[in-house]
């Protein structure tokens, strides 16, 4: 009665619309999590979804988180297109912060129209560098970039750690595991007053517009789909496969340094163990969310860091912990994943036929 | 003298009861890989694993409940797994790291009421042969009946996967699905077989975290594990013997590390917390480089997705 048949080419209307029956499910699935801890199912979802973007304050902290996230996305987007997996973006993103951090406290006490952008650009070189060493050991020693890019977040963090409690930690903070507050100068511009919304946006808003040029406009945009569909074909077409993982890896990890050295000298204003809440891994969920579309990308993000406020508000009225957030997100990446099922299957329901009976 | 051998027993002993949690995770994980399936949900099912164990170990007070709990707990998210990457053909990769997210944000949800609260003893066996047989006595004795099944498991399934019928249609469904599935086996279903199994491995994994190793429940405790028991199977090259050596290299590498620590070297904390990490990269390089080699033992469709025209 039901038969499912292989679609001869893909729809490209249920490619973009399984995202949001992926959403859909997702709410669904997150009011049955509720219901078992005991909650009335709309009143949460309500608490998780709406209450915090109610009002201006909300939808300036929506954006503050959509920032980094689309930051990262857009620069994974150019990875998993032509199939790199690179999963340790956190890595590069603590890195780069780590850098644009190092570069601050250099110029403490010191104004000029200059330093933000050097800082900014030196955490973009801290996240590019990160990410190209499992981009070289991928290359030249035929190693797995998944769990080199991973092992190197625990890296990362460890040294983010060794450096704030240690050389860099703030020498009047009464030994906390900080640094000193950047100076005025080292501080990303706030857009409005009493609102956290910064000037990283417009930072977001330049790498779309750079990324979609680059994806549908170049030939190196070209070569990417191409290797990412059929790495048959790119050797084929004589692409030069290694140059162009190191290039992937080199971009994606500029945009996670960016995103880093955005958060530090954003809303945080100095180093800490904690410059991000898993920016660098919720970005998968993003990228995968977003269809690897820069302006699918934008919507995603936005959805993606409304799971953060979510769970930051649930925490508050519901005192569920703000972990609800990383089961929405999961349970969204679960969703999307196996609702593509639908764009390379149709499911047919058909009645009986007089034979059968 | 024997003072100090009998020191080295018990540095030993240390070393295998840190092994034990990779052991398991890798051994369950090599043999989902060997049937042609990537799970990189490892560190979510241990995680899952370690909190459902502690939590039915409070709640239900018994200690056999949390074990088996806990496999069950791990099998139920690999059962999500399989019904994504094998019933609607998702991606392997993407279902894993969304399983692992899932994982750890599930596990730090149930275990919000768990915090704080001391482990309960897990039985060790011959304790009295552990004190009474200097430096054999602390390697051998003394330990917990999950670390004596670890070191049995990687021998048991070479066994199974060399010598035996089944071992030998999983090898075949890994290394060629289509001509397996021509040849009547049913791909699909020692596909789904095989996730599960890695799923129960994973979540004894971590049930021997919250259990024996540290009892209590630490929110992120499993802390990489399982990402590194990943790196084991590679570094295993696929052959259940290796992991156990790998998995010692490294027990040995964390019990190290937290010695030279209490050593008070003047090493940062830090390098020495990251050593374990930085060491499953060098490891990685040097066993990958041979990319002949590594091709050689990969299960050929690994990663793949198969499916079967109806």
């Amino acid at each position: 009665m039901i038969k499912i048949e292989k679609r001869n080419d893909v729809s490209q209307s249920i490619y973009f619309l399984t995202p949001i029956l992926a959403i859909f499910l997702t709410l669904f699935g997150g009011g049955i999590i509720f219901y078992i801890l005991g909650f009335n199912p709309i009143e949460a979802l309500k608490f998780f979804f709406i209450t915090p973007i109610s009002d201006l304050y909300g939808l300036s902290e929506l954006l503050v988180k959509a920032t980094p996230l689309c930051l990262i996305a857009i620069g994974l987007s150019f990875c998993f297109k032509s199939n790199n997996w690179n999963i340790g973006a956190e890595g590069q993103l603590i890195f780069g912060g780590i850098v644009g951090g190092g570069v601050a406290l250099l110029f403490y006490n010191h104004d000029g129209f200059y330093v933000l952008p050097i800082i900014i650009l030196s955490g973009a070189i801290g996240g590019m560098l990160f990410a190209m060493i499992p981009a070289i050991l991928k290359t030249y020693f035929n190693t797995n970039e998944i769990l080199v890019s991973l092992m190197l977040v625990y890296v990362a963090k460890l040294l983010l750690d060794y450096l704030v409690v240690g050389p860099w930690s703030n020498p009047e903070g009464f030994n906390f595991p900080e640094t000193r507050q950047f100076s005025e100068s080292a501080r990303m511009p706030i857009l409005f007053d009493g609102l956290r919304i910064h000037a990283g946006i417009f930072i977001t808003l330049i790498t779309v517009f750079l990324s979609w040029l680059i994806l549908y406009k170049t030939y190196l945009g070209f070569q990417i789909k191409v290797s990412g569909l059929s790495l048959k074909t790119a050797k084929y077409a004589g692409y030069k496969g290694k140059t162009m993982i190191i290039i992937v890896f080199m971009i994606s990890g500029a945009c996670a340094g960016l995103a880093g050295v955005g958060e530090i000298t954003g809303p945080i204003g100095q180093l800490h163990r904690n410059i991000s809440p898993d920016y660098g891994f919720t970005a998968i969920i993003v990228a995968f969310l977003g269809r690897l579309n820069p302006v699918g990308i934008i919507f995603a993000s936005l959805i993606v860091a409304l799971t953060y406020l979510g769970a930051e508000t649930a925490q508050i009225f519901l005192q569920v912990p703000k972990y609800t957030g990383q089961v929405f997100q999961g349970m969204i990446l679960f969703f999307l994943l196996g609702s593509d099922y639908l764009l390379f299957f149709k499911i047919k329901f058909l009645g009986l036929k007089k034979n059968e009976l | 003298m024997s003072f100090d051998l009998n020191f080295i027993g018990i540095l030993i002993g240390a070393i295998m009861a840190s092994s034990v949690p990779l052991i398991l995770a890798a051994s369950g994980e090599l043999i989902t890989e060997r049937s042609g399936v990537l799970n990189l949900g490892v560190e979510g099912m241990m995680i899952i694993g370690a909190i459902s164990g502690f939590a039915l170990m409070v709640v239900t007070d018994n200690l056999f409940f949390a074990v088996v709990g806990s496999m069950l707990s791990g099998l139920i998210l690999s059962l999500i797994f399989g019904l994504l990457t094998q019933s609607l053909l998702t991606n392997h990769v993407a279902t894993g790291l969304a399983l692992t997210i899932f994982g750890i944000g599930m596990s730090a949800m149930i275990g919000k009421n768990f915090v704080g609260i001391p482990g309960k003893e897990f039985p060790l066996l011959f304790l009295n042969l552990k004190e009474s047989i200097p430096f054999l006595g602390p390697i051998f004795f003394g330990h917990s009946i999950i670390l004596y099944f670890a070191f049995g498991l990687p021998f048991l399934t070479n066994y199974f996967l060399k010598k035996t019928k089944t071992g030998l249609i999983i090898r075949a469904v890994g290394d060629s699905p289509t001509s397996a599935s021509n040849q009547g086996i049913n791909v699909t279903l020692v596909r789904y077989s095989c996730i599960l199994y890695g799923g129960a491995m994973c979540g004894l994994a971590g049930a021997y975290l919250s259990l024996i190793y540290t009892p209590q429940w630490i929110e992120n405790m499993t802390g990489g594990r399982g990402w590194i028991a990943l790196a084991l199977v590679v570094f295993a090259t696929w052959s259940p013997i290796k992991v156990l050596i790998g998995a010692l290299i490294f027990g040995g590498i964390t019990i190290l590390q937290l010695h030279m620590q209490a050593v008070g070297l003047r090493i940062p904390v830090q390098l020495l917390s990251a050593l374990p990490y930085i060491m499953t990269i060098i490891v990685l390089v040097v066993i990958s480089r041979d990319s002949r080699k590594i091709k050689l033992n990969t299960p050929t469709s690994l990663g793949q997705i198969f499916y079967k025209e109806k």
